[in-house]
């Protein structure tokens, strides 16, 4: 079966059971089931030819740029953890089917269990670290779905929440690992890195690597002292547990520190890190692991506690450290899991999982008693079960090995812990299935179903039979998967269960005997290891997230306050600063270093300036009356029309001019519902600090434009192009609107939408804000200021009347002679804006509107499709869009004049200003507006009034 | 002659001003052509691609014009991908709007969704820098139609601020032209670089202070620290389908960044040497690490979308600012993934507001909650940039070409740090909303929900929606996308790596542009 198929099985599978669950749940499991038992039959039809030393492979390149490729292979390591992740899988989803109750969802926890499944298979399984790295992020997020599966409990959020940070962080480490590594070794497959030993290890990445990969394996096989999150992990269901804490996850980090030994071990480095840290976790995890009173606890710790026995065992970086490593992951992995299904059966028949709370279950429940035993002597170290074998191993090895200098320090410490783990294995045997029944039950506990409890008896039995036999139960796996750990160096392995008698032999039985006595005095060292205890990891983590989350807080809050006065200052100055660093940046030019002044200044413009500087100056003096800003405004409008008309452009001018009236009277209207005055909302020190940010960007944009001014252009600018072609491309003497409507039409097509869509989003704006309270309150208003007595005087009614068709004219002479002369659709349609405004402001807008027949919305549509439409006209053609035509016709009794598309895109420019300036115009009306506001009449004074009273009086 | 070019502006144009013409009554009508024209441009954005593909820059020159003088449009690689990105997510924007009926809240969602497009795909296919300037104001008056939309007090505050800080980053946009058009006397883009690179010495500093401003107008734009401060109140107050539509709006400022820095600002010139790295990169680790801890801090989803689009844009401008060839790569497969994971994000924000609120803490199990669980922790795993979703290969490509940088401890540290919190905020945040019950909310009640939650109908908190099932057909097409994306990484690198080598072959660029032989 090919690899990729075997990895992508677990995956293919947790699709089903989510899908079957309502079928039945024993569908749902059986899909499990069938996935996982599928995958193992697939792994073990390999099996014969990795034993023989072969390595089968499935590559196929993902992403090679990078070095990630979706390459696979099994050699003896990963097929040890290929069996141990697909067997002990198999177990746990029957043993899962019958611990988990009706009111769990069975689906998503088969679904999730697979996910992870095929996750952890991917770890072992990949020949490239890049795609190995992916795998192992999989199991830290699928591992956070399944500890978090009983949501609805704190400790269960809480529990993944940690476990996911934790790994996830160690995790990010390992990524900068790998990715130092696969520099050093100048290649990201693993075949490659492992080979590549001397390369790795001259490198000037060897330690930073080392550090990172180790810090990322510790996290994730909780080491000290990232060890805190595994006991709370323990608020998953009983069967992740068993999962996780036995055979997977946490063997993941063991796996990586085997998977990259040829590479990476044997320096002093990795002896000192792996080996001591192993060491301490060993023992912390150990000590701790007696005193909980919570089974799970229990284990949990004296998990962290094995975890670190393989880590030191692989730190010693000795062949025959790589050789029991391998060996107690197997027997670590066969007594945990029959542990936790114990603790599980335990938990599910009495209700509580809490030591002080059990005791003489063996009465009750003889077969778990049976298998609990079993697997906690193997745990404890008792001969002739698996576990003694490789304790034994280690102890060997912990004897004949020096640690910071001293010969003594690592057989002490090892049988310390070797005698821990007697005491805590004894305690889980007493505590829970002998002496006195303590639990009142109102039904006595029985042991389950058989299905419930076979899975821990298969494991339990396998205890023993690696115990007695272990060459033929496990030799074979094991020189395989150590031959793969140590690249061929592992010495010729014989397993077997008597040693005679040595240094090991003689600690063990120390450490047992110790164990018991630990046991008997566990009351009174209880109470010692309550005051001397360690402080909770929990707490610390918990303080030290809640202060990041808080401080996080507090900072972004702090710096998007929406205080625009803040981040517009910051703008302000970051901006004048950047312009000024990159001034002088390169050492072209200093700061200071302008060219001399301007020639002399003639009288007029510095009257202008005189003026321009005047009101600018009184208008931020004096801008909290409203109004009076507003006339100041109208006057900087002013000025820059007149400059533009000194510098000989009336186009601009003229366009300056209508934009000034048209947005003056828009804005009258809008101050019609404010303040008069702007109230004055901030302190002095931040209206010094706005003075002192607005000064910086003023004077940079002042010496920018100076330098602009009394520079020349290094090269001819583009606008000579425009000169020479305007009349001979473009068909217009007016080179201002050629280049409106014709070189840069698109520029032209694009404004006119920014006009439109702006006045359609005032509209809309209206209508959004007139739906909601703001619309009472309008109707409320009491005006501020006293009305006028006419709201429409006649002799305004009746001044508009007589200008409008005199606008008009003007607008189509404008519009007509744009392209030759001053003037252009957009000019034009302000102008006939202007003509209609004059209409509301004498009328009155609901007497006007009235009148209007067309809706302004489609004069702002219509325009962008008319100069959309004239610019694809072009393409019938064959030219791009926009490209203009023009011609000159001669018709009877007429001069020969000129005929433009050009003045169709025009026509398309003016369609749509009159229709955005109406519609703004309309949508403020309509704050306006209250019942009755309509007048019948045109004017105040209704001319007929004195007839129809005659006619009145006359009835 | 193929119009193909100009295709990506003229129909959202021509289509938004017809619909704002012919049917702002009829909503109905409106949702038809919208959609219609949503599959037409990503239609057109595949022909595009396909087109761009031979490896030539395909220009059109507007009004028959020649460039520098007119306005020239240039499709490569590069723009052809960021269209088609447009289209996509368009597509998926607006059936959300349609599903969610966000775009019955207000008036002419959909004309300013189109002319929103036409902004978007005008900045990404124009040659000339004036035109940029433009289509940087279409879309912002778009964008903030699209903000206001279906108004509100804070919807309406925020906008202001939006809005304004824009406009003055557009004021800036015209300074910086001004400079850059003293210094050269040209508008074009590929003329730009050209010019710029004779630029005699004493024309230097005016170029140089021009273009070190544009950048920063574009930073502004791609909401880069310190000059972001307009993002986070206006994306987390606009409506879901608005913001998921604004995750293209940082992508145009970092697209900006990317072309203006290889084609109109070569850094080989001696005007412009080290210009840009110099405070880009700083600005841009401050940025996803600013963002970071927004994620982290956020007391609502939107707000924590709207810093997880802070945060991502900041791992991209990264790339951006090393600007060698990998970077850039990495650069560009990184874009389309933190577009998508963001537009996911407030397509997830959205679901839960409209279901029980916006705030990040425990409330009532919701209508769909197991599928909007599953939108919110897909878009997170993508937005975090965990495997097995496009990000985390992203996140390797960029660090990868960090390699052998100066400064490559900082930018590994950065991103992986940002990472590290950006998941440690999305955990708390997808613990507290999707698993806490709310209190009183019993254990019993709630696994007996767990069983049939696909087939729970809405709940009594459910919003009045014409169709959510279209809503998650958004989202999930979103993040098919993104899956793809993980998938069809090999071929999706070539892309970007050809993309690169066309970008940063500035000389071919302005032969086609410019038509020099």
């Amino acid at each position: 079966m090919s690899l990729f198929l075997i990895a992508a099985l677990p995956f293919l599978g947790a699709v089903l059971p989510a899908l079957l669950v309502r079928a039945s749940r024993n569908a749902a499991a059986g899909t499990a089931a069938g996935a996982t038992a599928l995958a193992l039959i697939g792994v073990l039809t390999h099996a014969p030819a990795v034993m023989r030393g072969e390595v089968p492979m499935a590559r196929a390149p993902w992403v090679p740029s990078l070095g990630l490729n979706a390459n696979l292979m099994l050699d003896g390591l990963g097929l040890l953890f290929a069996l141990l992740i697909l067997g002990i899988g198999l177990l746990i989803i029957l043993y899962a089917r019958f611990y988990l109750t009706r009111r769990d969802p069975m689906g998503k926890f088969y679904a999730l269990l697979l996910l992870f499944q095929g996750a952890m298979l991917g770890i072992v399984l990949s020949d490239n670290i890049l795609m190995l790295l992916i795998f192992w992020e999989l199991t830290s997020l699928s591992s956070f779905l399944l500890i978090g599966y009983w949501n609805h409990l704190p400790e269960g959020r809480q529990g993944a929440r940690m476990a996911l940070t934790v790994t996830g962080a160690g995790g990010l480490a390992m990524i900068a690992g790998a990715l130092l590594l696969g520099q050093a070794a100048g290649s990201m497959e693993l075949s490659d890195i492992i080979a590549r030993r001397e390369a790795v290890q001259a490198s000037e990445l060897y330690l930073p690597a080392l550090i990172l990969i180790l810090a990322g394996c510790f996290a994730k096989s909780a080491q000290f002292p990232f060890h805190f999150w595994l006991p709370h992990a323990m608020a998953a269901p009983t069967p992740v547990s068993a999962y996780l804490h036995s055979a997977t996850m946490v063997k993941a980090g063991l796996f990586l520190m085997a998977r990259l030994w040829p590479a990476l071990a044997g320096t002093d480095a990795w002896f000192l890190l792996a080996a001591s840290v192993g060491l301490i976790t060993m023992v912390l995890g150990a000590v701790t692991a007696l005193f909980k009173d919570d089974l799970k606890g229990l284990l949990a710790y004296s998990t962290v506690s094995h975890l670190g026995l393989v880590t030191f065992l692989l730190g010693l970086g000795t062949p025959a450290g790589a050789v029991a490593a391998v060996f107690h992951i197997i027997n670590h992995a066969t007594f945990k899991a029959a542990l936790f299904m114990t603790a599980g059966i335990v938990d599910h028949e009495t209700g509580t999982r809490d030591i002080r709370r059990l005791g003489g279950l063996a009465a009750f429940m003889p077969v778990t008693f049976l298998i609990g035993a079993v697997a906690a002597l193997s745990m404890a170290g008792v001969p002739p079960l698996n576990g003694f074998l490789s304790k034994e191993m280690m102890l060997h090895e912990a004897a004949h090995t020096a640690w910071l200098g001293s010969e003594l320090a690592l057989p002490v410490l090892a049988g310390l812990a070797a005698l821990f783990s007697a005491a805590y294995s004894f305690r889980f045997v007493a505590h829970v299935f002998l002496g006195k029944p303590r639990l009142a039950h109102a039904e006595p506990p029985h042991d389950p179903v058989v299905w419930f409890w076979l899975p821990p008896a298969i494991l339990a039995s396998l205890t023993v039979l690696i115990g007695l036999f272990p060459q033929s139960m496990a030799g074979e796996l094991v020189r395989a998967a150590a031959g793969a750990v140590t690249a061929g160096a592992a010495p010729e392995i014989k397993l077997k269960l008597w040693h005679g008698v040595n240094e090991a032999l003689m600690i063990s039985a120390a450490a047992l005997a110790g164990g018991a006595a630990a046991l008997a005095l566990h009351g009174p060292l209880a109470r010692v290891w309550a005051v001397v205890a360690p402080p909770a990891a929990k707490r610390a983590f918990d303080a030290l997230v809640g202060a990041a989350t808080a401080a996080a807080r507090r900072l972004t809050d702090a710096l998007h306050d929406g205080d625009f006065g803040r981040s517009a200052a910051i703008f302000s100055v970051f901006a004048a600063g950047l312009g000024a660093w990159a001034w002088t940046a390169g050492g072209a030019a200093p700061l200071g270093a302008f060219p001399a002044a301007l020639g002399p200044t003639p009288p007029i413009p510095l009257i202008g300036w005189v003026c321009l500087v005047t009101a600018t100056l009184t208008l931020t003096a004096l801008h909290r009356h409203r109004l009076l800003a507003l006339v100041l405004i109208g006057v900087t409008g002013l000025m820059v029309s007149l400059t533009f008309s000194y510098f000989s452009a009336p186009d601009l001018a003229l366009t300056q001019i209508s934009v000034e009236v048209v947005s003056i009277i828009l804005l009258l209207l809008a101050l019609n519902f404010m303040p008069r005055e702007t109230p004055r909302e901030s302190s002095a020190a931040r209206r010094a600090r706005d003075l002192a940010a607005a000064a910086a960007a003023g004077l940079g944009v002042g010496a920018a434009i100076y330098a602009i001014l009394v520079g020349d252009f290094a090269f001819a600018p583009i606008s000579e192009f425009h000169l020479a072609n305007s009349k001979t491309g473009g068909g217009g003497e007016n080179v201002v609107n050629v280049i409106l409507v014709d070189f840069r039409g698109f520029d032209t097509f694009g404004e006119i939408t920014v006009l439109g869509i702006a006045a359609v989003l005032i509209y809309a704006l209206t209508e959004t804000i007139m739906a909601g309270p703001v619309r009472a309150r309008l109707l409320n208003r009491r005006p501020a200021e006293p009305q006028a007595g006419d709201a429409h005087p006649m002799m305004m009614v009746v001044a508009t009347r007589v200008l409008m068709p005199i606008a008009l004219t003007v607008a189509v002479y404008i519009f007509l002679r744009g392209h030759n002369a001053p003037g252009g659709g957009f000019i034009a349609g302000l102008i006939v804006s202007v003509a209609f405004v004059m209409q509301y402001m004498a009328s009155g807008f609901s007497w006007a509107a009235a009148r209007q027949r067309y809706p302004y919305h489609a004069f702002i549509g219509l325009g962008v499709l008319v100069a959309a439409a004239t610019g694809m006209g072009a393409w019938f053609n064959g030219k791009p869009f926009l490209t203009s035509d023009f011609g000159y016709v001669k018709l009877p009794g007429l001069e020969k004049f000129e005929l433009a598309t050009a003045a169709l895109f025009d026509l398309g420019v003016f369609l749509t200003v009159l229709g955005a300036v109406l519609l703004a115009l309309e949508s403020l009306a309509r704050y306006a507006w209250r019942p009755n506001i309509a007048s019948a009449h045109p004017m105040d004074i209704d001319p007929t009034r004195d007839e129809a009273a005659q006619r009145e009086e006359g009835r | 002659m193929s119009h193909l070019p100009v295709l990506p502006i003229v129909l959202p144009a021509a289509l938004a001003a017809f619909i704002l013409m012919t049917m702002r009554h009829h909503l109905e009508l409106q949702r038809i052509f919208s959609i219609a024209g949503s599959v037409a441009l990503t239609a057109i954005a595949a022909l595009l691609v396909a087109r761009a593909s031979d490896g030539q820059v395909h220009v059109y020159e507007l009004g028959d014009w020649p460039a520098p003088f007119g306005i020239a449009l240039a499709l490569d690689r590069l723009s052809a991908m960021m269209v088609a990105l447009t289209a996509l997510l368009l597509l998926a924007v607006t059936l959300y709007a349609v599903g969610a009926g966000w775009d019955a809240r207000g008036r002419h969602f959909h004309a300013l969704l189109q002319f929103q497009a036409m902004g978007v795909c005008g900045a990404f296919l124009t040659a000339d820098a004036f035109n940029l300037f433009v289509f940087f104001e279409i879309l912002l008056i778009a964008s903030y139609g699209l903000m206001i939309h279906a108004g509100g007090a804070e919807r309406l505050r925020a906008g202001f601020q939006y809005v304004a800080y824009n406009l003055l980053g557009s004021t800036l946009f015209l300074f910086a032209m001004g400079a850059l058009y003293a210094a050269t006397g040209t508008l074009n883009m590929a003329d730009l670089g050209v010019r710029i690179a004779q630029l005699p010495a004493e024309h230097a500093a005016l170029a140089r202070a021009g273009a070190a401003l544009l950048i920063l107008v574009f930073a502004v734009k791609a909401a880069a620290l310190p000059v972001h401060f307009w993002l986070p109140g206006a994306y987390a107050a606009a409506p879901g389908p608005s913001a998921a539509m604004f995750a293209i709006l940082t992508k145009v400022g970092v697209y900006a960044i990317l072309r203006m820095r290889a084609t109109a600002f070569p850094e080989s010139a001696p005007a412009l040497a080290g210009l840009s790295e110099a405070w880009l990169l700083p600005a841009a680790l401050a940025t996803a690490l600013i963002g970071a801890a927004g994620v982290l801090g956020a007391r609502g989803m939107a707000r924590l979308a709207a810093f997880g689009t802070i945060a991502s844009v900041g791992t991209l401008l990264i790339a951006a600012a090393l600007f060698t060839p990998q970077s850039a790569a990495a650069a560009l497969y990184y874009m389309p993934h933190s577009t998508l994971a963001a537009a996911v994000m407030f397509l997830a924000a959205d679901m839960v507001t409209e279901r029980r609120g916006d705030a990040i803490a425990p409330g009532p199990r919701m209508a769909h909650h197991a599928l909007v669980a599953a939108v919110f922790f897909l878009g997170a795993v993508a937005l975090a940039g965990l495997p097995p979703l496009s990000g985390f290969l992203g996140k390797l490509m960029i660090m990868d070409a960090a390699r052998g940088h100066e400064r490559v401890a900082w930018i590994w540290g950065v991103i992986l740090v940002a990472s590290l919190i950006t998941l440690m905020g999305l955990a708390r945040a997808g613990s507290d909303v999707f698993w806490r019950p709310a209190e009183g909310e019993g254990r019993a009640e709630n696994r007996e929900q767990d069983e049939d939650d696909a087939a729970a109908g809405p709940g009594p908190a459910a919003p009045a929606q014409p169709s959510a099932a279209l809503t998650f057909v958004a989202a999930f097409a979103l993040l098919a996308a993104l899956a793809a994306l993980t998938v069809l990484a090999g071929p999706a690198m070539r892309y970007a790596d050809a993309a690169v080598a066309q970008l940063f072959d500035a000389g071919a660029y302005a032969d086609a542009v410019l038509r020099r032989p």
